[in-house]
């Protein structure tokens, strides 16, 4: 794990505000990709007019291809990353919901396309707004998942994606999730990528195995039950060296260009921490505030921020709890029926180990609900009771409006 | 850090003004953050818009609850929206009137500054959009950004000849409230 301490500290003079989709698109095209396919939908809108405006100035010499739907959408890249071609799509929400069979079939067929989700609530009722449950909805479609707390991140992340899923030995597509309206509709500086240092850390995709009418092949084909398990255990085992090329590509992404987020997951004021928050995307900002304020009254209140979900770091998260006497997880999806995603695998990172600490969720941020420090204050104060025995709820929705029930 | 807050009516600009005073304080060196209450925005509905200034590099992504600023870009809204709500005592409220803030219905111990920046808008752009002439009256009343900055960030959203007559748009502000 690379030491963030190194980082030198963001430069102004090297930096520009803009709008976080813009930052993104601009990403995307200092990678270089050979085909984009995607539909615009809110709030990713964005993301993909800036880059069909790119392409058609000849900015970005990549084939875009224009769809009637995210289905159509992802379907497209399958072939062209089947011939070889690097690939771009964002979408969010009902679109990832709409993508759902070929996601499958992209992660099946190892094929690494890189895909920004905006996340955003899904229907019903309708919200436009963010929240993480497209993206849980996806969790077990076989694609690693990247969250960005900032702009600068999921820009990072794009390159860092690209790096891992055309691993040789991993071959898996890449999720860059990012919280929509509050990073794609957000103005902050961030540093841009450049596409000739890009090009130094990203070489191009050359896949050994590719679809060619010289040498015909079949992907995806049909298996029978003597075969199956044996492709879905190299998918998993794909992933867990994913665990380590994370690790690998965020050393590698600091050695360039000056900027290290800690891999698979970050640890803010973990030293003594009794409270360990538990969190992803960009409300981390807010809680890292929220933290400052309360360490300065004396309140041990740390926080892992996990950056990757798929893989899921169950050792590096079990390290960084080592010393915790609480666990609070903070999420904006909630599994109907259960609990919200994240606990529940927090829950089982931990009860085969040896950290026996109490567990408590809260789910937030659904559909787009502000997320304040009055609100983390709530979950450490909830916290707290619990160290001292009290667990009221072992998982509930926070600052509910009971007079809306 | 310095948090701003901008009430206006969709159509007008707000969410641009944010973005604007972002660019502006980053010119001056400051990091700075600006994003849009994500409403389903409507020509005349009422919008908010926030935007941050820090010496350090801004993480905290909530809307602005208290904020040291607010900036009305209409004052019909008086009338709909608790503008001046969570204002710090000690910041300062700058409302698009034609009259003086004694003579209009708000309840805040900052200070409060009026400007009409309609007059001012049909007179130099032609057009009632008051968003880049509130940042000249924001400018010189507060004097949290540079005046350079906020015209740098004009003229690259609006290049040209509209640009121009927005410059002299911010000027006339500026020159309003601080003379």
């Amino acid at each position: 794990m690379a030491d963030s301490s190194a980082n030198a500290g963001p430069k102004l003079e090297s930096m520009k505000v803009v709008e976080g989709s813009y930052a993104l698109a601009h990403a995307v095209m200092c990678c270089s990709p050979d085909v984009v396919s995607a539909y615009p939908i809110t709030p990713q809108t964005h993301i993909v007019e800036h880059l069909s405006k790119f392409v058609a100035d000849g900015k970005m010499p990549s084939e875009f291809i224009t769809v009637d739907s995210e289905f159509s959408a992802l379907s497209a890249l399958v072939g062209s990353s089947a011939a070889g071609a690097r690939c771009y799509s964002a979408t969010t929400s009902q679109g990832l919901a709409l993508m759902f069979e070929v996601l499958y079939n992209v992660s099946g067929m190892r094929l690494p396309v890189v895909m920004t989700v905006a996340n955003r609530a899904l229907s019903a009722p309708l919200s436009i707004w963010n929240d993480h449950q497209d993206s849980m909805g996806a969790r077990d479609s076989g694609w690693i998942q990247l969250y960005a707390e900032s702009v600068q991140e999921a820009v990072d992340l794009t390159a860092v994606a690209y790096k891992i899923a055309e691993a040789e030995d991993i071959l898996t597509p890449a999720m860059v999730c990012m919280d929509g309206f509050i990073l794609t509709h957000v103005y902050e500086p961030v540093q841009l990528l450049d596409r000739e240092i890009v090009n130094e850390f990203l070489p191009p995709y050359a896949p050994k195995i590719v679809l060619d009418p010289k040498n015909p092949k079949t992907f995806g084909a049909f298996v029978d039950p003597s075969m199956f398990t044996e492709y879905r255990y190299m998918q998993y085992q794909a992933q867990k060296r994913a665990l380590l090329a994370i690790e690998r590509a965020d050393r590698e992404f600091f050695e360039i260009f000056g900027r290290s987020y800690g891999g698979l997951l970050e640890v803010y004021r973990g030293d003594d921490a009794e409270i360990m928050l538990i969190a992803m995307g960009s409300v981390c900002g807010t809680i890292k505030d929220t933290i400052d304020e309360l360490r300065s009254d004396g309140v041990k209140v740390g926080l892992i921020r996990i950056r990757s979900f798929r893989p899921f770091p169950v050792e590096a998260i079990r390290k960084a709890l080592a010393d915790a006497s609480v666990v609070a997880v903070i999420e904006k999806d909630v599994t109907v029926g259960n609990e919200g995603a994240l606990v529940s695998e927090i829950k089982a990172a931990l009860y085969n180990s040896k950290v026996g600490i109490p567990v408590i969720g809260f789910v937030v941020g659904l559909g787009g609900r502000d997320v304040t420090v009055a609100g983390v204050k709530n979950v450490v104060s909830k916290a707290l009771g619990v160290r001292e025995g009290r667990m009221d709820h072992e998982f509930e929705f926070l600052s509910l409006r009971e007079e809306l029930l | 850090m310095k948090e701003i807050r901008f009430h206006g009516r969709g159509g007008q600009g707000a969410v641009t003004a944010a973005e604007m005073i972002a660019v502006a304080a980053f010119e001056d060196g400051r990091f700075s953050q600006a994003f849009p209450a994500f409403g389903v925005e409507r020509r005349g509905a009422p919008v908010m818009a926030f935007a941050r200034i820090a010496d350090e590099p801004i993480r905290m992504r909530s809307q602005i609850y208290q904020p040291d600023y607010v900036v009305v870009q209409d004052v019909t809204l008086l009338e709909v929206v608790d503008v001046a709500s969570g204002l710090s005592p000690s910041g300062m409220i700058i409302i698009n009137a034609d009259r003086s803030g004694e003579d209009l219905p708000l309840d805040t111990a900052a200070k409060v500054v009026t400007i009409d920046a309609t007059k001012i808008a049909i007179e130099i752009l032609g057009r009632p959009i008051v968003n880049t002439t509130m940042l000249g009256a924001f400018c010189g009343a507060t004097g949290e950004v540079g005046l350079e900055g906020i015209n740098k960030a004009i003229i690259e959203r609006f290049p040209g000849e509209l640009g121009k007559k927005n410059l002299a748009a911010v000027k006339a502000a500026y020159e309003r409230v601080t003379s």
